[in-house]
């Protein structure tokens, strides 16, 4: 039983069916890949996860506990976060703010009204916020305004207001879509270094297979909203339907 | 002090004290020179920018940290207002009750025009709003005539039950006994120096309204505002709802523009339904952004300016012209009264307008971002290497 549960997933937009019938099951503190072509309903089988989109059939359970019909801040507040195709930073704010909102989203839940408390003198959301920069090698950054870090440090910056809410699962949608090799290599050493160090459970969404096969422990390969086959990435390697999804069919 | 860092102390003292220094601030020119039209050290004056501080003040806290343009807090000024009256009406003239009972109902109000106008954003929010307040000011001009006595406007009659006047009470709005509208005159040499009692109360409730909002920008609470201004994707996938959020700050808002309106009443016990027109709420929106949004003094500098055009410059008429260029020939006195005519007198908003766009287009950041331009004109050391360094976020609200 792993700790998400998808089964018989289908989603349809108007004629096309974006996902047929999706059964996947990610277990607890591996890093679980899901490739696929483009339009393979890759981000839709994450929108659903996170409810940014209700799937027409089928269930979602997270820890024993449906995400169905819940907002995408109480899905967060179960303990899943999600990690963007491109970065979903707080641009007008400093880093240590950033850093600072998602402590404070943990501590607090989804609202609380407390305007005559003083942010800094939250010593031990501070000190944790600050820690987990310098985990990441960003605490000499911390007083930058987000939006004028460079697009490496963006995604980090992402990754560690994920992380520090302590996810039990991190959703992360193509995090090296669109940037240069070197930057790619880096973003692999980053999430290698967060799952040695840490006990988390990783979801990843990739048609990057250089990616995929560097991190991935179990991989799940969707093609036209159907998963085609899930196994160990030595296996997906050589497999004929994976190649056949990819190259298309051979003549 | 007061649950400050050391910073924003100082910044509250000084604020303090230019607040209760402003009757001599104000009064720069001696009486018997030509410069004294542009003293504006008189109570009504004074209030009016003490009042629409808080006004601005608290619109600031809506717009300036949400970014929500609302259109319509011009609703709520005059729902405090009539409020006011009717306290005055109904109970006499001490205006605690009515003050108190002015930010409740306005901020009621707010929580049922909030709760509706939120579920929208950008631009429909603020035809949303815009919708409400001219409902409001169409309601208090004809339909609810009952309450608000139509076009003529709210007002205290001689056959109003006043259940709490006592005998020997003032008959003109007082707190406990001391009268607005009394002053004391201090004349030093040609300067003439007016302290008066209205002034200093809504002076003292325009300090504690900017202390809570100073409170406000340092909480998690004006973090939160300001995140949901820069991405509110990040803010739904961080587990946090930015609709109470959002609803918080409105009718905290609203509650300020409430307090705003019920001073007006107090220190002129009228209400008139003209108060809650589209144009009064424009004027704030126009307060905030020439002082700078988002700051904590802007708003408060830019409903100064304003005021003080709308009653300083406004006097300024053709015979005041005449008289200042009466030493130059004759054809070229007129051709400068011509030329100046269209900014001044009944054309003081051409010149407002002129310099609300100057602002906008090269001070984005208002009023406030120009000070700290020159500011920084002065501070910069020669030999720094400081453009080469990453540069520091600035701090919020200076």
């Amino acid at each position: 039983m792993g700790i998400l549960e998808v089964k018989g997933v289908g989603k349809r937009f108007g004629g096309l069916q974006a996902l047929g019938d999706v059964n996947l099951s990610v277990a607890e503190n591996t890093v679980h890949a899901i490739i696929g072509p483009n339009g393979a309903g890759k981000s839709t089988l994450l929108n659903c996860l996170v409810g940014k989109l209700i799937p027409d059939t089928g269930s979602v359970m997270f820890d024993g506990q449906s995400v169905l019909g819940r907002k995408p801040h109480e899905i967060n507040q179960m303990g899943i976060s999600r990690v963007f195709q491109t970065p979903e930073i707080f641009g007008d704010l400093t880093v240590m703010e950033n850093m600072l909102i998602p402590c404070f989203a943990k501590r607090d839940g989804a609202f609380r009204l407390h305007p005559f408390e003083t942010v800094a003198n939250e010593r031990a959301l501070n000190e944790r916020a600050l820690q987990m920069l310098e985990d990441l090698n960003m605490a000499e950054k911390r007083h930058m305004h987000a939006a004028s870090l460079s697009r490496g440090d963006k995604r980090r910056l992402e990754m560690a207001m994920c992380l520090v809410q302590e996810p039990r699962l991190l959703l992360l949608d193509e995090p090296t879509a669109g940037m240069a090799r070197a930057d790619t290599n880096n973003t692999i050493d980053l999430l290698k270094q967060i799952k040695e160090t840490r006990d988390i459970t990783m979801a990843i969404i990739e048609h990057d297979m250089h990616v995929v096969f560097s991190l991935a422990d179990r991989i799940t390969v969707l093609a036209q909203g159907t998963p085609l086959v899930e196994d160990v990435p030595e296996k997906i390697k050589g497999h004929p339907k994976v190649q056949e999804a990819y190259l298309g069919q051979a003549h | 002090m007061f649950g400050l860092n050391p910073r924003d102390t100082r910044f509250l003292l000084i604020v303090v004290f230019l607040t209760l220094a402003t009757p001599l601030l104000l009064q720069p020119f001696p009486e018997s020179s030509g410069l004294a039209q542009f003293n504006a050290g008189y109570p009504d004056l004074m209030q009016r920018f003490a009042i629409f501080g808080i006004f601005a003040i608290g619109f600031n806290i809506l717009f300036g940290l949400t970014g929500y343009l609302s259109f319509g807090h011009a609703a709520f000024l005059g729902v405090g207002s009539y409020t006011v009256v009717w306290m005055y009406k109904l109970l006499g003239y001490n205006i605690l009750p009515g003050l108190v009972l002015a930010m409740v109902i306005s901020g009621l109000f707010a929580l049922l025009i909030g709760f509706i106008s939120l579920r929208r954003s950008g631009i429909y929010f603020s035809i949303l709003t815009l919708a409400f307040a001219q409902m409001s000011y169409n309601l208090a001009y004809s339909v609810l005539t009952p309450i608000t006595n139509g076009e003529t406007g709210l007002q205290v009659y001689s056959n109003d039950p006043q259940v709490l006047m006592g005998a020997n009470a003032p008959t003109s709005p007082h707190i406990f006994g001391l009268v607005m509208r009394d002053s004391v005159q201090l004349p030093v040499g040609d300067w003439l120096f007016t302290f008066n009692i209205g002034y200093y109360f809504c002076a003292i409730v325009a300090i504690l309204a900017f202390y809570i909002s100073l409170r406000i920008f340092r909480s998690p609470f004006g973090m939160m505002l300001r995140a949901i201004k820069t991405n509110q994707t990040r803010l739904n996938y961080t587990g946090l709802n930015p609709r109470p959020y959002t609803l918080a700050a409105f009718v905290i808002s609203g509650i300020y523009a409430g307090l705003a309106g019920g001073l007006l009443a107090a220190m002129d016990p009228l209400a008139g339904a003209e108060r809650m027109q589209w144009t009064a709420s424009g004027e704030v929106v126009l307060m905030t952004i020439l002082g700078g949004a988002g700051t904590l003094m802007g708003p408060v500098l830019g409903a100064g300016f304003i005021k003080y055009f709308e009653n300083i410059f406004s006097k300024i008429n053709d015979n005041v012209l005449h008289a200042w260029f009466a030493f130059l020939p004759d054809g070229l006195e007129n051709f400068l009264v011509a030329l100046m005519h269209p900014f001044v007198g009944k054309g003081w908003h051409l010149t407002l307008g002129i310099l609300f766009m100057l602002v906008v287009i090269f001070l984005p950041g208002g009023l406030i971002e120009g000070g700290q331009r020159i500011a920084r004109l002065f501070r910069r050391r020669p030999d720094s290497d400081s453009r080469h360094q990453p540069k520091p976020a600035p701090h919020v609200g200076e």
